[in-house]
């Protein structure tokens, strides 16, 4: 197993996948590292699978995939105790909950009680069946997709449930150039089979706690407060920014800066995560597109001298 | 729940937060702290129920005032000033019917805009303020509220922050304005007389002399430290005993009361007689008093323009004294005016009502034929108030309506100086001497930090005038015959027991002391603040060498001065405010070497994204600023040393400048 590889070269593998695609595959693993959760909205087939996979696969994690729907219980997320007759007692069966990177897909069409027991998990790192509780596998990474095109029978996350993604971001169509590479290219499936890990869940931990460790530096502090005073009083938004959120964009800051291989914390780094982070839990007063809404948050707000 | 119900009340309002409201509450009691004592009892009760509830509210949340209790306060609020005032416009009904909105706004604040009327409201209310006091500890307290207000008003704009560093900066705000309002307040052209004056019943009953005398009004007088005018002399002043401020002068008597005669309603601009002697100049600062007298001394010999003086000395003044004024007098001290008086003056000292006091008849027939001649007759009376038992008091008992000059001479022989002066009075007419009772004040306390003669209303006096045909009106002080100290040191050394007023007490010194440093900075607060007319002015100005302080002059040196001021606050703030440190002082002049050639950072800019673009545009630019840009990220948010990562910031700007130039198309 290769170590010490840095998590640039995880991103240059990566993007050998998923082309075109290197500021979302970044983003991605900064949430990773920062020990967050992500949610993807896009249409289907732009590569949230894949993203998902490779992710997985480049660090060696385990991977289930849940697809959800509305007749989705909680114990099929879960897990159930079923009665055996041979040892005469009731044995857990654990459900796809039980990995270290477990693909939601379209999240939004299982019911509010399914989406809250994947949910709790999600910010417990742990599940309670039957009156006992069982720990996650660590690292534990959730990444579910929205499908945003199609809204008919669906039950869209509230925004409480949407504040427990530490980012989501959108795939997007890949540009012309990408697109041609993938048309001619080789089949993605057997490209993913033959991707070999370069790194571990132990480096994934010696990450995070690097991350962790970064300098932060007062005047970044005031920046981060800044941004979050924005948001609550700056009068475009209809809710700000909550103190969990204020904790994720920080962590997300030092996760990027850790990717970046700094040894502090820069505004850039807080800039760089801040729509993906902050975006989904600002309902605008008036919607703007995504583009827009990103620079219109980033641009109101001076850097501290 | 709180959240939803604001957004719900005001969608497209950016909402206020509990901070902001906090602050509000504080404008709102700083704005009202100074009206304290002049609501009406009933509505200071009610303002500080509804802030009190309004505290409630914002710290423990308690519901809060609904629409209709507000309707019904602010119906039943006016119904109740318009009843206590009897009108709804003015000065006092307008002050109580803000200070209710005031409050009952703090019920009603939803959004950053309900704050600012708040504010705006409480500014006014310290403007109102003024109209009602202009000490200086009321100074004082307007500019502490005022730096609450203004604090308010910067967490109304700006992002939250501390309180304590909102204050600082609302101070500092404060204190830059300060040089500005100096230069203002001392140069802009003054019009002589008001050009706005205060409401006319911005000043209310005072004590003070009145144009009648009978037994006990004076005493009432005694009782209050108030201070009725200063004075300072060209010149050493004069001893107290010598300090006789003279005030209406009463000649004609009914039985019980003293009243002013004819000679005090005709007046002429020039004293009635002139007056030789040694002059002493001086000026009196004299309070606001509600009537028509100035208080000049015996015997006034120059008087200042409008001023006017009747036949019996008085000075007056063109109208009531609602202001503070300021006269320059020149007195003669040992005049005896009025050789010539006029016959019907003479006459009506003369005057007696036809009977009452025969006792008192009978003792000055007795006495006049013992002496023979006047002055003996005035001598013989002086001797007799020596002599008898009489305790000068300032409580003394009450006389029977009739006779009561008998029942003060023979029965009860406790008085105050007007039942002396008045019985004098009496005395001298029934012996066939023309004689009236003056009152004014006598002495006078001197401050000793700055010199001022401090006359009070327990400095109040009634003394005796005797008309003698060979040497005119002589001054005949009986209460100086009982107790000589009272015209030599004042009420201090009253009988043990009496009721000395507090302030003229002598034996409390470091106490004295104290009063006289907090009364000497009323003063020339009084002196240079409030009276600073254009008189003043010119005065000020032409000491401080300005050779002809005419309007165009004063504007333009104004101007001048102002402008000066504007540009170095500028330039500071250019140099400085861009940070708190070196290194942001650094960083800002990168700013300036770079923003002349467009190549500027923009706000949000982070060092090392602005390196980048910079780079991309201006490849020439590249090293030296990406080296500043890193030196600066790794001082700024790494923890690197400050003062190197300055100085070094600092070498690649100007580098950065000279290769701007050079390179630019």
């Amino acid at each position: 197993m290769p170590t010490a590889a840095a998590p640039r070269a995880l991103i240059d593998a990566a993007s050998e996948l998923i082309l075109g695609k290197r500021s979302r595959i970044e983003l991605a693993l900064t949430c990773l590292i920062a020990g967050g959760h992500l949610l993807i909205e896009d249409v289907p087939g732009t590569g949230k699978t894949t993203l998902a996979h490779v992710l997985a696969r480049l660090f060696g994690l385990d991977f289930r995939r849940v697809q959800f729907t509305s007749d989705l219980l909680p114990a099929d997320i879960l897990g159930v105790s079923v009665f055996e007759r041979d040892s005469g007692g009731f044995r857990f069966h654990p459900g796809p909950v039980f990995t270290q990177v477990l693909l939601a897909d379209e999240v939004n069409r299982a019911t509010p009680r399914t989406q809250s027991a994947l949910l709790e998990a999600m910010e417990e790192h742990q599940v309670s069946v039957e009156g006992e509780t069982r720990r996650l596998p660590e690292p534990f990474f959730v990444i579910a997709t929205q499908n945003p095109a199609s809204q008919i029978g669906t039950y869209p996350l509230p925004e409480s449930q949407l504040d427990r993604f530490m980012m989501r971001l959108t795939m997007g169509y890949p540009d012309p150039a990408a697109e041609r590479a993938l048309l001619t290219g080789r089949d993605r499936r057997s490209l993913l089979e033959d991707l070999a890990p370069c790194a571990d869940a132990a480096q994934l931990t010696r990450w995070r706690d690097e991350a962790q460790a970064l300098h932060v530096a007062d005047a970044l502090i005031d920046y981060v407060q800044a941004l979050i005073a924005h948001t609550r009083d700056g009068g475009r938004y209809r809710l700000g920014l909550s103190p969990r959120a204020g904790l994720a964009l920080l962590a997300a800051a030092r996760a990027h800066a850790r990717v970046h291989e700094r040894s502090h914390v820069l505004p850039e780094d807080v800039q760089a995560v801040l729509p993906a982070v902050a975006l989904h839990r600002l309902p605008p007063l008036d919607p703007l597109p995504p583009d827009d809404a990103a620079r219109m948050l980033l641009q109101a707000v001076a850097l501290p001298h | 729940m709180m959240f939803r119900r604001t957004a719900k009340a005001a969608p497209d309002l950016p909402p206020l937060g509990a901070q902001r409201t906090g602050w509000l509450l504080a404008v709102a009691a700083s704005a009202l702290l100074p009206h304290a004592d002049h609501l009406p009892g009933w509505l200071g009760a009610v303002t500080l129920l509804l802030f009190t509830w309004r505290l409630a509210q914002w710290k423990r949340g308690w519901p809060g005032a609904s629409g209709w209790i507000r309707t019904l306060l602010i119906v039943a609020g006016c119904a109740g000033i318009s009843l206590t005032f009897g009108r709804l416009f003015g000065r006092e009904p307008g002050v109580a019917l803000l200070a209710l909105l005031l409050v009952l706004k703090l019920h009603e604040l939803k959004s950053v805009r309900d704050g600012h009327t708040v504010v705006l409201l409480g500014y006014f209310m310290l403007l109102a303020a003024f109209t009602y006091s202009q000490t200086p500890a009321m100074a004082a307290l307007l500019f502490a509220a005022m730096g609450v207000i203004t604090a308010a008003l910067i967490a109304l704009t700006g992002p939250p922050a501390a309180p304590l560093a909102l204050l600082r900066q609302s101070g500092w705000m404060l204190a830059q304005a300060l040089p500005f309002m100096l230069v203002l307040f001392v140069l802009f052209p003054r019009v002589p007389g008001p050009l706005w004056g205060l409401p006319l019943d911005a000043h209310g009953a005072r004590t003070g002399l009145s144009d009648s005398m009978e037994p006990g009004s004076i005493s009432q007088l005694s009782q209050s430290g108030e201070i009725a005018f200063r004075a300072r002399f060209d010149r050493e002043a004069p001893p107290a005993r010598d300090l006789y401020w003279r005030g209406p002068v009463l000649t004609e008597f009914d039985g019980r009361t003293w009243r002013q005669g004819t000679a005090a309603r005709r007046t002429g601009g020039t004293p009635p007689h002139p007056v030789a002697g040694p002059r002493s100049g001086y000026e009196v600062t004299l309070e606001a008093h509600g009537k028509n007298w100035l208080f000049a001394l015996e015997t006034v010999a120059a008087l200042p323009a409008g001023a006017r003086v009747s036949d019996d000395w008085q000075v007056l003044s063109g109208d009531v004294v609602r202001n503070r004024r300021r006269d320059r007098f020149e007195s003669v001290l040992a005049a005896r005016p009025g050789i010539e008086e006029w016959s019907a003056h003479i006459d009506a000292a003369r005057r007696l009502p036809r009977d009452g006091n025969p006792r008192a008849r009978a003792l000055a027939a007795e006495l006049r034929r013992q002496s023979g001649s006047d002055a003996a007759t005035v001598d013989a009376l002086l001797r007799r108030f020596r002599r008898e038992a009489f305790v000068y008091t300032l409580t003394p008992p009450l006389l029977p309506g009739a006779d009561g000059i008998d029942a003060f001479l023979f029965d009860t022989r406790r008085g105050f100086c007007e039942h002396y002066a008045g019985a004098f009075v009496f005395l001298a007419r029934a012996a066939g001497l023309p004689a009236r009772v003056v009152t004014g004040y006598q002495g006078g306390e001197r401050n000793s930090v700055d010199s001022f003669i401090v006359v009070r209303q327990s400095d109040a006096h009634a003394w005796a005038e005797v008309w003698l045909p060979a040497e005119g009106w002589r001054r005949v002080d009986p209460t100086a015959a009982i107790l000589p100290s009272r015209v030599e040191r004042g009420l201090a050394d009253l009988a043990a027991g009496e009721p000395v007023p507090f302030v003229a007490r002598a034996d409390l010194g470091w106490l004295r002391t104290l009063r006289h440093r907090w009364e000497a900075a009323n003063n020339a607060w009084n002196q240079w603040v409030l009276s600073y007319d254009q008189q003043r002015q010119r005065e000020l100005l032409s000491r401080l060498g300005m050779a002809q302080p005419d309007w165009q002059t004063m504007t333009a040196w104004m101007a001048a001065l102002c402008g000066l001021m504007a540009g170095a606050l500028t330039l500071w703030a250019l140099r400085r405010a861009p940070g708190r440190d070196a290194l942001a002082r650094a960083w800002a002049g990168l700013d300036r070497a770079l923003a002349p050639a467009g190549l500027g950072r923009a706000a949000w800019e982070g060092p090392l994204d602005y390196a980048e673009r910079v780079a991309a545009a201006r490849p020439d630019l590249a090293a030296d600023l990406r080296a500043a840009c890193t030196l600066y990220a790794d001082a700024r948010y790494g923890g690197a040393p400050l003062a190197p990562a300055a100085r070094e910031i600092r070498a690649r700007s100007r580098a950065l400048r000279c290769h701007r130039t050079l390179h630019h198309r």
